[in-house]
Protein backbone atom coordinates (compact mmCIF):
# COMPACT_ATOMS: atom_id res chain seq x y z
CA UNK A 1 0.00 0.00 0.00
CA UNK A 2 1.43 3.55 -0.98
CA UNK A 3 2.34 5.76 2.05
CA UNK A 4 0.68 8.51 2.52
CA UNK A 5 2.35 12.08 3.07
CA UNK A 6 0.79 14.04 5.85
CA UNK A 7 1.21 17.12 7.90
CA UNK A 8 0.02 18.46 10.55
CA UNK A 9 0.97 20.92 14.21
CA UNK A 10 2.54 19.20 17.09
CA UNK A 11 3.11 21.05 19.67
CA UNK A 12 2.87 24.50 18.29
CA UNK A 13 5.43 23.28 15.48
CA UNK A 14 4.75 22.17 11.82
CA UNK A 15 5.80 18.37 11.46
CA UNK A 16 5.40 16.06 8.29
CA UNK A 17 6.01 12.34 7.22
CA UNK A 18 4.95 9.83 5.21
CA UNK A 19 2.99 7.39 6.73
CA UNK A 20 0.82 3.87 6.17
CA UNK A 21 -2.83 4.31 6.13
CA UNK A 22 -2.67 0.95 9.18
CA UNK A 23 -0.71 3.19 11.20
CA UNK A 24 -1.76 4.54 14.69
CA UNK A 25 -1.18 7.95 15.99
CA UNK A 26 0.36 6.67 18.76
CA UNK A 27 2.91 4.57 16.63
CA UNK A 28 4.04 7.56 14.17
CA UNK A 29 4.16 10.37 17.31
CA UNK A 30 6.33 7.74 19.12
CA UNK A 31 8.26 5.99 16.23
CA UNK A 32 8.43 8.30 13.26
CA UNK A 33 8.47 12.06 15.20
CA UNK A 34 10.21 10.24 18.26
CA UNK A 35 7.65 11.92 20.95
CA UNK A 36 8.02 9.30 23.00
CA UNK A 37 6.21 11.05 26.58
CA UNK A 38 2.49 9.35 25.53
CA UNK A 39 2.87 5.70 26.11
CA UNK A 40 1.36 2.78 24.77
CA UNK A 41 -0.71 0.75 27.51
CA UNK A 42 -3.62 -1.24 26.68
CA UNK A 43 -3.72 -0.69 22.79
CA UNK A 44 -7.37 -1.27 22.88
CA UNK A 45 -8.52 2.16 24.19
CA UNK A 46 -9.58 1.31 27.30
CA UNK A 47 -6.62 2.71 29.41
CA UNK A 48 -5.80 6.11 28.25
CA UNK A 49 -2.13 6.11 28.64
CA UNK A 50 -1.70 7.49 24.92
CA UNK A 51 -4.11 9.69 25.72
CA UNK A 52 -3.23 12.97 23.23
CA UNK A 53 -5.04 16.27 22.34
CA UNK A 54 -6.32 16.16 18.82
CA UNK A 55 -8.54 19.50 17.26
CA UNK A 56 -8.77 20.65 20.99
CA UNK A 57 -10.46 17.67 22.14
CA UNK A 58 -8.71 14.74 24.28
CA UNK A 59 -8.34 11.32 22.03
CA UNK A 60 -7.26 8.12 22.22
CA UNK A 61 -4.32 7.94 19.87
CA UNK A 62 -4.22 4.13 19.70
CA UNK A 63 -7.63 4.72 18.10
CA UNK A 64 -6.93 7.39 15.96
CA UNK A 65 -5.33 6.54 12.68
CA UNK A 66 -2.35 9.14 11.90
CA UNK A 67 -3.96 9.74 8.13
CA UNK A 68 -6.59 11.25 10.07
CA UNK A 69 -4.49 13.67 11.89
CA UNK A 70 -3.54 15.27 8.59
CA UNK A 71 -3.88 19.22 8.58
CA UNK A 72 -4.98 18.96 12.35
CA UNK A 73 -3.12 20.22 15.59
CA UNK A 74 -2.00 17.70 18.26
CA UNK A 75 -1.16 18.51 21.64
CA UNK A 76 1.50 16.17 23.63
CA UNK A 77 2.47 15.76 27.23
CA UNK A 78 5.74 17.18 25.39
CA UNK A 79 4.27 20.30 24.81
CA UNK A 80 2.65 21.24 28.34
CA UNK A 81 5.70 22.86 29.95
CA UNK A 82 6.43 26.70 28.16
CA UNK A 83 9.66 28.49 28.62
CA UNK A 84 10.97 25.91 30.66
CA UNK A 85 8.15 26.28 32.92
CA UNK A 86 5.94 23.34 34.29
CA UNK A 87 2.34 23.70 33.35
CA UNK A 88 0.68 23.93 36.59
CA UNK A 89 -0.75 20.46 36.18
CA UNK A 90 2.72 19.38 36.24
CA UNK A 91 3.51 21.12 38.92
CA UNK A 92 0.82 19.63 40.68
CA UNK A 93 1.41 16.05 40.05
CA UNK A 94 4.35 16.67 41.76
CA UNK A 95 3.38 18.43 44.54
CA UNK A 96 0.12 16.00 45.32
CA UNK A 97 2.05 12.68 44.46
CA UNK A 98 0.07 12.39 41.19
CA UNK A 99 1.86 9.71 40.06
CA UNK A 100 4.09 6.29 41.63
CA UNK A 101 5.46 4.40 38.49
CA UNK A 102 4.17 6.85 36.61
CA UNK A 103 3.48 5.28 32.94
CA UNK A 104 0.05 6.63 33.08
CA UNK A 105 0.72 10.07 34.18
CA UNK A 106 1.57 11.46 30.51
CA UNK A 107 -2.14 10.59 29.66
CA UNK A 108 -3.49 12.00 33.15
CA UNK A 109 -2.06 15.13 32.02
CA UNK A 110 -3.68 15.22 28.56
CA UNK A 111 -6.84 14.27 29.90
CA UNK A 112 -6.64 16.67 32.63
CA UNK A 113 -5.80 19.71 30.77
CA UNK A 114 -8.08 19.36 28.49
CA UNK A 115 -10.83 19.05 30.88
CA UNK A 116 -10.10 21.52 32.77
CA UNK A 117 -10.70 23.91 29.82
CA UNK A 118 -14.29 22.03 29.87
CA UNK A 119 -14.81 21.95 33.42
CA UNK A 120 -12.22 24.90 34.99
CA UNK A 121 -13.87 24.91 38.05
CA UNK A 122 -14.69 21.21 38.49
CA UNK A 123 -16.16 18.79 42.17
CA UNK A 124 -13.78 16.17 43.21
CA UNK A 125 -16.79 13.59 41.43
CA UNK A 126 -16.66 15.97 38.48
CA UNK A 127 -12.58 15.09 38.18
CA UNK A 128 -13.37 11.55 38.32
CA UNK A 129 -15.77 11.12 35.90
CA UNK A 130 -14.23 13.57 33.85
CA UNK A 131 -10.63 11.20 34.41
CA UNK A 132 -12.73 7.99 33.55
CA UNK A 133 -11.25 7.12 30.69
CA UNK A 134 -7.93 7.35 32.13
CA UNK A 135 -6.03 4.02 34.13
CA UNK A 136 -3.34 4.13 36.88
CA UNK A 137 -2.65 0.63 37.67
CA UNK A 138 -1.16 1.95 41.25
CA UNK A 139 -4.50 2.75 41.89
CA UNK A 140 -3.40 6.41 43.12
CA UNK A 141 -6.68 8.07 42.47
CA UNK A 142 -7.22 10.08 45.42
CA UNK A 143 -3.60 11.92 44.69
CA UNK A 144 -4.73 12.26 41.03
CA UNK A 145 -7.93 13.85 41.95
CA UNK A 146 -6.07 16.31 44.15
CA UNK A 147 -3.19 17.23 41.78
CA UNK A 148 -5.62 17.69 39.26
CA UNK A 149 -7.70 20.19 42.21
CA UNK A 150 -4.21 21.92 42.77
CA UNK A 151 -3.71 22.76 39.03
CA UNK A 152 -7.63 24.37 38.93
CA UNK A 153 -7.30 26.49 41.95
CA UNK A 154 -3.72 27.84 40.07
CA UNK A 155 -5.16 28.17 36.90
CA UNK A 156 -7.83 30.37 38.44
CA UNK A 157 -4.93 32.23 40.70
CA UNK A 158 -4.09 35.63 38.75
CA UNK A 159 -0.49 35.08 37.55
CA UNK A 160 -1.29 31.49 37.31
CA UNK A 161 -1.60 29.77 33.89
CA UNK B 1 -1.51 -4.25 17.55
CA UNK B 2 -1.60 -2.96 14.39
CA UNK B 3 -4.22 -3.31 11.30
CA UNK B 4 -4.04 -4.98 8.17
CA UNK B 5 -3.06 -3.06 5.21
CA UNK B 6 -5.47 -1.00 3.23
CA UNK B 7 -5.96 1.94 1.43
CA UNK B 8 -7.49 5.21 2.86
CA UNK B 9 -10.05 7.35 1.26
CA UNK B 10 -11.02 10.90 2.39
CA UNK B 11 -13.96 11.56 1.21
CA UNK B 12 -15.84 15.29 1.26
CA UNK B 13 -19.21 14.86 0.30
CA UNK B 14 -21.08 11.99 0.89
CA UNK B 15 -22.25 11.46 -2.67
CA UNK B 16 -18.17 11.01 -3.24
CA UNK B 17 -18.55 8.06 -0.60
CA UNK B 18 -21.38 6.89 -2.08
CA UNK B 19 -19.54 6.07 -5.46
CA UNK B 20 -16.86 4.84 -3.84
CA UNK B 21 -18.52 2.84 -1.55
CA UNK B 22 -20.43 1.29 -5.13
CA UNK B 23 -17.12 0.85 -6.93
CA UNK B 24 -15.41 -0.61 -4.03
CA UNK B 25 -17.69 -2.90 -3.38
CA UNK B 26 -17.68 -5.60 0.05
CA UNK B 27 -13.93 -5.01 0.48
CA UNK B 28 -14.90 -1.92 1.61
CA UNK B 29 -15.47 -0.38 5.15
CA UNK B 30 -16.95 2.75 6.27
CA UNK B 31 -14.94 4.43 9.38
CA UNK B 32 -16.78 6.70 11.70
CA UNK B 33 -15.80 7.12 15.21
CA UNK B 34 -13.50 3.79 14.70
CA UNK B 35 -13.87 2.49 18.23
CA UNK B 36 -15.40 -0.45 17.06
CA UNK B 37 -13.79 -0.93 13.75
CA UNK B 38 -10.16 -0.35 14.43
CA UNK B 39 -10.20 -2.58 17.45
CA UNK B 40 -11.48 -5.08 15.24
CA UNK B 41 -9.17 -4.40 12.41
CA UNK B 42 -6.06 -4.62 15.15
CA UNK B 43 -7.03 -7.95 16.42
CA UNK B 44 -7.83 -8.93 12.95
CA UNK B 45 -11.24 -9.86 13.32
CA UNK B 46 -11.62 -7.19 10.21
CA UNK B 47 -9.24 -6.71 7.54
CA UNK B 48 -11.08 -4.25 4.80
CA UNK B 49 -9.01 -3.63 1.99
CA UNK B 50 -10.31 0.18 1.91
CA UNK B 51 -11.31 1.72 4.45
CA UNK B 52 -14.18 5.17 3.54
CA UNK B 53 -13.09 7.59 6.61
CA UNK B 54 -16.25 10.12 6.71
CA UNK B 55 -14.31 12.07 9.16
CA UNK B 56 -14.38 15.02 7.13
CA UNK B 57 -17.64 15.28 6.01
CA UNK B 58 -19.21 18.20 7.78
CA UNK B 59 -22.59 17.61 6.55
CA UNK B 60 -22.85 14.46 8.46
CA UNK B 61 -22.61 16.71 12.15
CA UNK B 62 -24.83 18.67 13.44
CA UNK B 63 -28.74 18.72 15.48
CA UNK B 64 -31.41 20.69 14.75
CA UNK B 65 -35.25 20.65 14.86
CA UNK B 66 -37.73 20.44 11.76
CA UNK B 67 -41.28 20.04 11.75
CA UNK B 68 -41.38 18.05 15.53
CA UNK B 69 -38.52 15.84 14.50
CA UNK B 70 -35.06 16.16 15.96
CA UNK B 71 -32.46 15.70 12.88
CA UNK B 72 -29.38 13.94 14.05
CA UNK B 73 -26.55 14.00 11.61
CA UNK B 74 -25.02 10.26 11.67
CA UNK B 75 -21.35 11.39 12.42
CA UNK B 76 -22.86 13.23 15.40
CA UNK B 77 -20.59 12.65 18.42
CA UNK B 78 -21.79 11.10 22.22
CA UNK B 79 -20.40 14.17 23.75
CA UNK B 80 -21.79 16.29 21.07
CA UNK B 81 -25.39 14.76 21.97
CA UNK B 82 -24.75 14.82 25.47
CA UNK B 83 -23.82 18.76 25.37
CA UNK B 84 -27.08 19.87 22.88
CA UNK B 85 -29.37 22.00 24.92
CA UNK B 86 -31.90 21.26 21.73
CA UNK B 87 -31.83 17.16 23.02
CA UNK B 88 -31.57 18.41 26.74
CA UNK B 89 -34.89 20.02 26.19
CA UNK B 90 -36.10 18.18 24.06
CA UNK B 91 -35.18 14.66 23.72
CA UNK B 92 -33.64 13.77 26.77
CA UNK B 93 -33.65 10.22 26.76
CA UNK B 94 -30.60 10.64 24.36
CA UNK B 95 -28.22 12.54 26.15
CA UNK B 96 -28.92 10.37 29.47
CA UNK B 97 -28.40 7.12 27.57
CA UNK B 98 -25.27 8.70 25.45
CA UNK B 99 -23.45 9.76 29.58
CA UNK B 100 -23.11 6.23 30.41
CA UNK B 101 -21.81 5.27 27.36
CA UNK B 102 -17.81 4.68 27.80
CA UNK B 103 -15.80 7.63 29.18
CA UNK B 104 -14.91 11.17 27.64
CA UNK B 105 -11.85 10.20 25.81
CA UNK B 106 -14.36 7.50 23.24
CA UNK B 107 -17.70 9.42 23.43
CA UNK B 108 -15.48 12.42 21.70
CA UNK B 109 -14.57 9.66 18.82
CA UNK B 110 -17.85 7.51 18.89
CA UNK B 111 -21.03 8.68 16.76
CA UNK B 112 -24.64 7.99 17.33
CA UNK B 113 -24.56 6.94 13.29
CA UNK B 114 -21.42 4.11 14.08
CA UNK B 115 -23.31 2.84 17.49
CA UNK B 116 -26.64 2.15 15.42
CA UNK B 117 -25.51 1.06 12.03
CA UNK B 118 -22.82 -1.40 13.67
CA UNK B 119 -25.38 -3.51 15.01
CA UNK B 120 -24.08 -4.91 17.72
CA UNK B 121 -26.73 -5.61 20.58
CA UNK B 122 -24.35 -4.62 23.01
CA UNK B 123 -24.54 -0.49 21.80
CA UNK B 124 -26.62 1.85 23.60
CA UNK B 125 -28.15 3.70 20.91
CA UNK B 126 -30.62 0.87 19.34
CA UNK B 127 -32.80 0.31 22.18
CA UNK B 128 -32.94 4.39 22.50
CA UNK B 129 -33.76 4.69 19.13
CA UNK B 130 -36.61 2.30 19.23
CA UNK B 131 -38.14 3.68 22.26
CA UNK B 132 -37.80 7.21 20.86
CA UNK B 133 -39.50 5.44 17.83
CA UNK B 134 -36.75 6.89 15.53
CA UNK B 135 -36.77 7.16 11.66
CA UNK B 136 -33.54 6.23 9.78
CA UNK B 137 -31.85 7.96 6.64
CA UNK B 138 -30.24 5.87 4.45
CA UNK B 139 -28.51 7.16 1.70
CA UNK B 140 -27.41 4.85 -1.78
CA UNK B 141 -26.58 5.38 -5.34
CA UNK B 142 -30.44 5.03 -6.28
CA UNK B 143 -31.66 8.07 -3.35
CA UNK B 144 -32.51 8.08 -0.37
CA UNK B 145 -35.07 6.15 1.74
CA UNK B 146 -36.85 6.44 4.91
CA UNK B 147 -36.86 3.14 7.45
CA UNK B 148 -38.44 2.72 11.25
CA UNK B 149 -35.79 1.48 13.62
CA UNK B 150 -37.93 -1.24 14.73
CA UNK B 151 -37.13 -3.32 11.79
CA UNK B 152 -33.82 -2.10 10.94
CA UNK B 153 -32.17 -4.62 13.36
CA UNK B 154 -32.08 -8.08 11.85
CA UNK B 155 -29.14 -9.72 13.90
CA UNK B 156 -25.99 -10.22 14.99
CA UNK B 157 -23.91 -6.99 13.13
CA UNK B 158 -26.95 -7.69 10.75
CA UNK B 159 -28.79 -4.42 10.19
CA UNK B 160 -31.37 -3.29 7.24
CA UNK B 161 -28.49 -1.13 5.84
CA UNK B 162 -27.41 -2.82 2.33
CA UNK B 163 -23.73 -2.69 1.45
CA UNK B 164 -23.75 0.26 -0.70
CA UNK B 165 -26.04 2.42 1.72
CA UNK B 166 -24.67 5.24 4.17
CA UNK B 167 -26.61 6.03 7.13
CA UNK B 168 -26.88 9.50 7.04
CA UNK B 169 -29.65 11.23 9.39
CA UNK B 170 -31.50 9.83 12.22
CA UNK B 171 -34.83 11.27 13.02
CA UNK B 172 -36.45 11.73 16.45
CA UNK B 173 -40.31 12.54 17.15
CA UNK B 174 -40.32 14.72 19.75
CA UNK B 175 -42.27 13.66 22.58
CA UNK B 176 -44.80 15.59 24.10
CA UNK B 177 -44.24 17.97 26.71
CA UNK B 178 -43.82 16.15 30.20
CA UNK B 179 -43.12 12.76 29.04
CA UNK B 180 -41.07 10.63 31.44
CA UNK B 181 -38.38 9.05 29.79
CA UNK B 182 -35.06 6.93 31.53
CA UNK B 183 -32.56 4.93 30.04
CA UNK B 184 -31.47 2.40 33.30
CA UNK B 185 -28.21 0.46 32.05
CA UNK B 186 -26.01 -1.74 34.50
CA UNK B 187 -22.43 -2.05 33.75
CA UNK B 188 -19.39 -3.87 35.19
CA UNK B 189 -17.11 -0.37 34.56
CA UNK B 190 -16.71 2.66 33.15
CA UNK B 191 -16.35 1.58 29.56
CA UNK B 192 -18.30 -1.64 29.24
CA UNK B 193 -20.74 -2.83 27.79
CA UNK B 194 -24.12 -3.05 29.66
CA UNK B 195 -24.74 -6.66 31.37
CA UNK B 196 -28.52 -5.45 30.70
CA UNK B 197 -29.85 -2.01 29.76
CA UNK B 198 -33.52 -0.62 29.56
CA UNK B 199 -34.84 2.41 27.60
CA UNK B 200 -38.02 3.47 28.49
CA UNK B 201 -40.27 6.50 26.87
CA UNK B 202 -43.71 7.08 28.63
CA UNK B 203 -46.82 9.42 28.11
CA UNK B 204 -49.62 9.68 31.02
CA UNK B 205 -53.01 11.80 30.47
CA UNK B 206 -54.13 12.31 33.98
CA UNK B 207 -52.65 9.16 36.31
CA UNK B 208 -53.31 6.80 33.22
CA UNK B 209 -50.32 5.42 31.12
CA UNK B 210 -51.22 6.87 27.35
CA UNK B 211 -47.93 5.98 25.32
CA UNK B 212 -45.23 4.11 26.73
CA UNK B 213 -42.14 2.08 25.00
CA UNK B 214 -39.65 -0.34 26.07
CA UNK B 215 -36.47 -1.46 24.97
CA UNK B 216 -33.62 -3.58 25.92
CA UNK B 217 -30.30 -3.35 25.58
CA UNK B 218 -27.72 -6.66 25.14
CA UNK B 219 -30.27 -8.89 26.32
CA UNK B 220 -30.75 -10.47 22.58
CA UNK B 221 -28.71 -10.79 19.28
CA UNK B 222 -29.74 -7.46 18.51
CA UNK B 223 -32.25 -4.55 20.69
CA UNK B 224 -35.34 -5.55 21.61
CA UNK B 225 -38.64 -3.90 21.48
CA UNK B 226 -40.78 -5.60 24.53
CA UNK B 227 -44.37 -4.89 23.19
CA UNK B 228 -46.01 -7.16 25.32
CA UNK B 229 -45.22 -5.30 28.20
CA UNK B 230 -46.30 -1.97 26.11
CA UNK B 231 -49.26 -3.37 25.81
CA UNK B 232 -49.77 -4.30 29.33
CA UNK B 233 -49.28 -0.61 30.73
CA UNK B 234 -50.85 0.97 27.86
CA UNK B 235 -54.49 2.37 29.15
CA UNK B 236 -53.72 1.64 32.90
CA UNK B 237 -52.83 3.29 36.08
CA UNK B 238 -49.36 2.02 36.94
CA UNK B 239 -48.58 0.36 40.19
CA UNK B 240 -45.45 -1.98 41.20
CA UNK B 241 -47.94 -4.72 40.51
CA UNK B 242 -47.76 -3.80 36.52
CA UNK B 243 -44.58 -2.38 36.82
CA UNK B 244 -43.63 -6.50 38.30
CA UNK B 245 -46.07 -7.67 35.24
CA UNK B 246 -44.33 -5.79 32.95
CA UNK B 247 -40.70 -6.78 33.87
CA UNK B 248 -41.61 -10.34 34.02
CA UNK B 249 -42.92 -9.71 29.67
CA UNK B 250 -39.81 -7.73 28.94
CA UNK B 251 -38.06 -10.83 30.65
CA UNK B 252 -39.63 -13.34 28.75
CA UNK B 253 -38.65 -12.18 25.57
CA UNK B 254 -34.56 -12.13 26.34
CA UNK B 255 -31.98 -14.21 24.89
CA UNK B 256 -28.74 -13.30 25.74
CA UNK B 257 -25.40 -14.55 24.84
CA UNK B 258 -23.20 -16.19 28.15
CA UNK B 259 -19.97 -14.34 28.55
CA UNK B 260 -17.56 -12.69 30.99
CA UNK B 261 -20.63 -10.74 32.28
CA UNK B 262 -22.75 -13.62 33.22
CA UNK B 263 -24.95 -16.16 32.56
CA UNK B 264 -28.26 -15.98 30.73
CA UNK B 265 -30.16 -16.51 34.08
CA UNK B 266 -28.03 -13.42 35.73
CA UNK B 267 -28.66 -11.34 32.56
CA UNK B 268 -32.24 -12.37 31.82
CA UNK B 269 -32.73 -11.04 36.04
CA UNK B 270 -30.61 -7.63 35.16
CA UNK B 271 -32.51 -7.15 32.12
CA UNK B 272 -35.83 -7.20 34.28
CA UNK B 273 -34.33 -5.23 37.13
CA UNK B 274 -33.33 -2.50 34.45
CA UNK B 275 -36.78 -2.38 33.30
CA UNK B 276 -38.29 -2.11 36.93
CA UNK B 277 -36.19 1.10 37.56
CA UNK B 278 -36.46 2.47 34.09
CA UNK B 279 -40.50 3.02 33.89
CA UNK B 280 -40.40 3.80 38.00
CA UNK B 281 -37.89 7.11 37.13
CA UNK B 282 -39.74 7.31 33.54
CA UNK B 283 -42.81 7.47 35.47
CA UNK B 284 -41.69 9.81 38.35
CA UNK B 285 -40.49 12.43 35.54
CA UNK B 286 -43.72 11.92 33.94
CA UNK B 287 -44.92 13.60 37.12
CA UNK B 288 -46.78 9.62 37.80
CA UNK B 289 -45.91 8.09 41.56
Amino acid sequence: MAKKHISFTLNGAAVETLVEPRELLIHVLREELRQTGSHIGCETSHCGACTVDLNGKSVKSCTVLAVQADGGEVLTVEGLAQNGQLHPLQEGFMQEHGLQCGFCTPGMLMRSYRFLQENPKPTDDEVRMGMSGNLCRCTGYMNIVKAVQYAAKKIQTPGGK
Amino acid sequence: MIPGTFDYHAPNSVDEAIKLLSSLGDEAKLLAGGHSLLPMMKMRFANPQHLIDLNRIDKLRGISEQGGSIHIGAMTTENELIDSKLLQEKCPLLPEAARLISDPQVRNCGTIGGDIAHGDPGNDHPAVMLASEAVFVLQGPGGERTVAADGFFHGLYYTELAADEILTEIRIPIPPKGSGYAYSKLKRKTGDFATAATAVQLQLDGKTCKKITIALTNAAPTALRAKEAEALLTGKSLDEALIEQAAQKAMAICDPAEDMRGDRDYKIHMAGEMTRRAIRLALSRAGGN
